[in-house]
């Protein structure tokens, strides 16, 4: 059917098929090809001078059997899903907020939050650093108005970490969160008004239900961009800190050992996507059963 | 069933007056229409009885209770939106039920109570079904079990059937009508289409640029419109521009018209308007001089069954005619006519 219709649109019909060919060159490129290297490399053969060679072992992948590894992946795993529920519980109040402003204002958030994002990791990591420090930090103001007996350093520490991470991050979240949110009609919380809901029961039974699949797309973004995050945990916090992505940077950067970090990143890959189909397949059972 | 009175209520967007110094009583148990064009301020005073938006003076009162800084949530108004706003995660059932749920009912006693509601809006057994699942007059019957299900002391509605095809719409005024009779219920429609009003209420309220310009049973605004803006809005209408000569006696086209109806308290040679509704006018063959008389030309003949509409071209005035076709005139288009205005159907508007 479909063939016979092309055919008789003459000159025409090769265009529906030359289209998708640059995009899927480019994926291809710049998506597959360095992933199949990654495969590659993780199934080389390393050398303890530090370089490798191509061959088939899993030697690598053998090795995050031991403790450390497994501990620093769960470790990731739970500070990821930490800052991602913190970037929910933040963001989605925000962006509400932010969507019943007049228009004027709404566009000045978004412009504000949009030169958030012009911040790299390297940046936000390194200033709070700073604002953490003994010397020049937030704790001196803290003593100025009498709530510390003298300054202290507030890095390395797992808080440094959540807090910057989510201040990484909770841009983002609110991005994705608003077109979601201003499509909501006013008319759906009036209505619930009207029913006898509170403003804030309101919020609770009508918006956050309505917006459960922009919600749920959040936090599996937030997620995966926490897992990713390598300077955050390396600047503020202690080596118990870091995260599998530090440690994949210090095997492939510090101990020259490209295999198994290649054998790290295939291991954080398949995490991050069995965890994000779970959430997914969690997410439709919820929508079929309602 | 309680009183609604509106007393001097001003709303103000910025420099924008929506609403400007309404005051209206309406009587409980009544269906009132508030008809206007869009962006009369029609819709924002219906949300300031519901308490979504808040007056920016005067005040809102039910019964003897001034309702004016009552939060919405806590006045018990039941309201059908204009977008229905149904709630998309729900279905039918604990949409309907939703605010019973809130006021802590039990499982049972809800499901019961969307069972009957569904019955009360003829469509038993889908209250499982999902909203998605409806077709838009199935919605709108759902939005308005929703609305009825706290059994609110005044039931709200905005623009309810503007969504609908025009058969449906015109079913589903008759059944509102006829729901609103069987609970006796203090109901207040805002729309923009005055066959809705008049089929619906008994009181209308018809407003323009923010303000009240009649209120009056249907019949009454039809037959005698307060001013030119109501006339022109409510049916078609034939405004022909006058000079007062005496009390019942104006000058129209340089003709001498007798009139029965208004315009007594007009001083005389002030500029006024005649009215004549379209089905009072008779077109007579050829020119006959007479009383209450212009001659003309026919410019159009519509003929759609039913009824027959011959616009005529007295010099300059298109007059508009209708009638039955038993009683059409053997004109053709271009043919000279007269025109002739009973004076009993006539009335005089003050500009």
């Amino acid at each position: 059917m479909a063939a016979s219709e092309t055919a008789s649109r003459p000159g025409g019909d090769r265009g529906p098929w030359l289209l998708p060919i640059f995009p899927t060159i480019m994926i291809g490129l710049f998506f597959v090809i360095p992933f199949v290297l990654i495969v590659a490399v993780s199934v080389a053969h390393q050398y303890p001078e530090g370089y490798y060679e191509p061959a088939f072992e899993l030697t690598h992948f053998r090795r995050f059997l031991k403790s450390i590894f497994i501990n620093t992946a769960l470790f990731s795993v739970g500070v990821a899903a930490l800052v991602a529920s913190i970037c929910l519980v933040l963001g989605f109040p925000f962006t509400y907020f932010i969507t019943r402003l007049p228009r004027r204002a709404q566009v000045l958030w978004l412009v504000y939050i949009l030169a958030q994002l012009s911040l790299s990791e390297v940046l936000i990591a390194f200033s709070w650093q700073v604002l953490l420090s003994k010397t020049a930090g937030v704790a001196n103001i803290l003593v100025w108005v009498g709530l510390l007996e003298k300054s202290v350093s507030f890095y390395p520490s797992f808080g440094a970490v959540l807090l910057a991470l989510t201040y990484l991050v909770l841009p983002f979240s609110v991005l994705i969160l608003y077109p979601a949110l201003s499509r909501l009609e006013p008319e759906v919380t009036e209505a619930a008004r009207t029913l006898g809901a509170s403003p804030v029961r309101t919020f609770f039974t009508v918006v956050v239900p309505i917006m459960r699949p922009p919600i749920v797309a959040t936090g599996i973004t937030m997620f995966v961009f926490t897992l990713g995050a390598v300077l955050v945990p390396q600047v503020l916090g202690r080596p118990q800190h870091w995260t599998l992505s530090v440690l994949i940077t210090d095997q492939a950067v510090f101990q020259s050992n490209m295999p198994f970090a290649a054998a790290l990143a295939i291991f954080l890959l398949t995490l991050s996507m069995a965890l994000v189909g779970l959430t997914i397949w969690i997410n439709r059972r919820y929508e079929v059963k309602a | 069933m309680l009183d609604l009175s509106l007393i001097d209520i001003t709303k103000q967007f910025g420099q924008v007056t929506a609403v400007s110094d309404v005051n209206l009583h309406l009587d409980g148990g009544n269906m009132v229409s508030f008809l206007g064009p869009s962006g009369c301020g029609k819709t924002t005073l219906l949300r300031m009885i519901a308490g979504l938006d808040l007056p920016t003076r005067g005040h809102v009162r039910l019964g003897d209770r001034d309702l004016t800084h009552t939060p919405a949530h806590q006045r018990n108004m039941g309201m059908v939106f204009q977008s229905l706003a149904l709630f998309p995660h729900l279905s039918v059932g604990d949409n309907i039920t939703y605010g019973l749920k809130i006021r802590g009912t039990s499982r049972d006693e809800r499901a019961s109570r969307a069972e009957q509601l569904l019955e009360l809006v003829r469509l038993p057994g889908i209250a499982g079904r999902h909203i998605s699942q409806l077709s838009g007059g199935q919605r709108q019957r759902v939005a308005i079990a929703r609305a009825l299900a706290l059994e609110p002391d005044v039931f709200l509605l905005d623009e309810p059937l503007s969504a609908l095809d025009a058969n449906l719409r015109e079913a589903m005024q008759i059944e509102l009508r006829q729901l609103q009779q069987r609970l006796g219920i203090t109901t207040i429609v805002v729309t923009h289409d005055q066959g809705e009003a008049m089929t619906m209420s008994d009181l209308v309220v018809v407003m323009s640029d923010a303000q009240v310009q009649q209120v009056g049973p249907p019949l009454e605004i039809y037959r005698r419109p307060a001013n030119t803006f109501v006339a022109d809005f409510i049916g078609t209408s034939n405004l022909l521009p006058g000079r007062m000569e005496a009390p019942g006696r104006v000058l129209v086209a340089g003709r001498s018209f007798e009139i029965s109806r208004g315009g007594d308290d007009v001083p005389p040679d002030s500029e006024v308007t005649v009215l004549v509704r379209p089905e009072e006018v008779h077109v007579l063959p050829d020119h006959q001089d007479g009383p209450n008389r212009l001659p003309g030309s026919v410019d159009f003949i519509r003929d759609i069954g039913a009824t027959v509409e011959i616009i005529v071209d007295c010099a300059g005035e298109k007059v508009t005619s209708m009638m039955t076709p038993k009683d059409r005139p053997s004109a053709e288009v271009g043919a000279q006519v007269t025109v002739e205005f009973p004076a009993g159907a006539c009335i005089v508007l003050r500009d």
